[in-house]
């Protein structure tokens, strides 16, 4: 049981760099986005998931509401309701021990440990996530030392970095007509709602591209 | 309770339950139909909105500023295949730049 665990450490090692690199980047921008110090770390270790946690940095950096930001980050992550039901057959005990392992699901571990040979098991997905988890919490606070020492986080060009993040995210989710057919829509009616709403709502109401996508697609 | 404390609190929890619906929940279940394929396009839709409003969005207004320029040079980043960190860093420094030359 321990081997697996340490093999599923081993082999996430490569992406818990890239994570690290990636939640410093989210320290410095929550930082940038006047979110403070203590609410990013209590948010890397309870979210655990980068692109709802950028998508509340964005939102309420530009003054964008609680609720609109929370809206947009629960639909960035509506997707962990599938993923953890396909693999919800491997989790066993007690309530609390499932819930709590449960926690270790993002989407690299998902990906990695139903694409190993040999089969799914939770101890390959548990001993990854534990090193992601460790990983994204130490880049969030080294990023929020290092957002620290910026002081108009504009001048640095930190509100193009958002832009440029979220289209990095974006484009490995291009996979098939659907996808980008609800990713125009999705921008589209965003960029038609800027000039009429309140920051935040645009995201909101783009998510209805994911709805005429699928029924078009 | 402040929109920052009020947005993680209330993001990590329905991250939470989220992530816990399949294996603490539903168990062997499956997501209807109906709801899994719309819900696999929510990523797509959403990450777009937040791409063009961060890009182009202002106070009620669209606004064509530096962060244009960022997101050209992210986007050539991102087409090159640059990690994650590069793509951030490339973005900021060409809207920086474009800031301090005009």
């Amino acid at each position: 049981m321990k081997s697996r665990f340490l093999e599923g450490a081993r082999m996430i090692a490569p992406v818990g760099v890239a994570a690290f690199l990636f939640a410093l980047s989210f320290g410095v921008l929550a930082r940038a986005a006047g979110m403070g110090l203590a609410a990013p770390l209590v948010m890397s270790a309870t979210t655990f998931a980068g692109s709802a946690q950028f998508a509340v940095a964005s939102v309420l950096g530009s003054a964008g509401s609680a609720g609109a930001a929370i809206a947009a980050a629960v639909m960035l992550n509506a997707r962990y309701a599938p993923i953890g039901i396909s693999i919800a057959p491997a989790f066993h005990g007690s309530l609390p021990r499932r819930l709590l392992q449960s926690q270790l699901i993002v989407d690299e571990t998902w990906a990695m440990t139903i694409r190993r040979k040999g089969g799914f098991d939770l101890q390959v997905l548990l001993g990854a996530g534990a090193v992601l988890y460790i990983c994204w919490n130490l880049g969030t606070a080294l990023g929020l030392i290092l957002g620290n020492v910026i002081n108009d986080p504009n001048d640095l060009g930190l509100d193009a970095a958002f832009a440029a993040l979220f289209l990095a995210l974006l484009v490995p989710q291009l996979r098939g007509r659907r996808e980008v057919t609800a990713a125009l829509l999705g921008g589209g009616i965003a960029l038609a709602l800027i000039p009429f709403v309140p920051a935040g709502v645009p995201i909101i109401a783009g998510a209805a591209g994911s709805l005429v996508g699928w029924m078009r697609g | 309770m402040s929109p920052v404390w009020a947005s993680v609190l209330g993001v990590g929890a329905a991250t939470i339950v989220l992530k816990a619906t399949g294996p603490v929940v539903l168990g062997r279940r499956e997501l209807p139909s109906w709801l899994a394929g719309p819900v696999s396009l929510l990523a797509p839709a959403v990450l777009a909105a937040f791409v063009v409003t961060q890009a182009v969005g202002g106070d009620r207004e669209i606004v064509a500023d530096a962060r244009l320029v960022g997101l050209g040079a992210g986007a050539i980043a991102v087409a090159l295949r640059a990690p994650i960190l590069a793509v951030v860093v490339v973005a900021a420094a060409a809207a920086a730049l474009t800031r301090l030359l005009t």
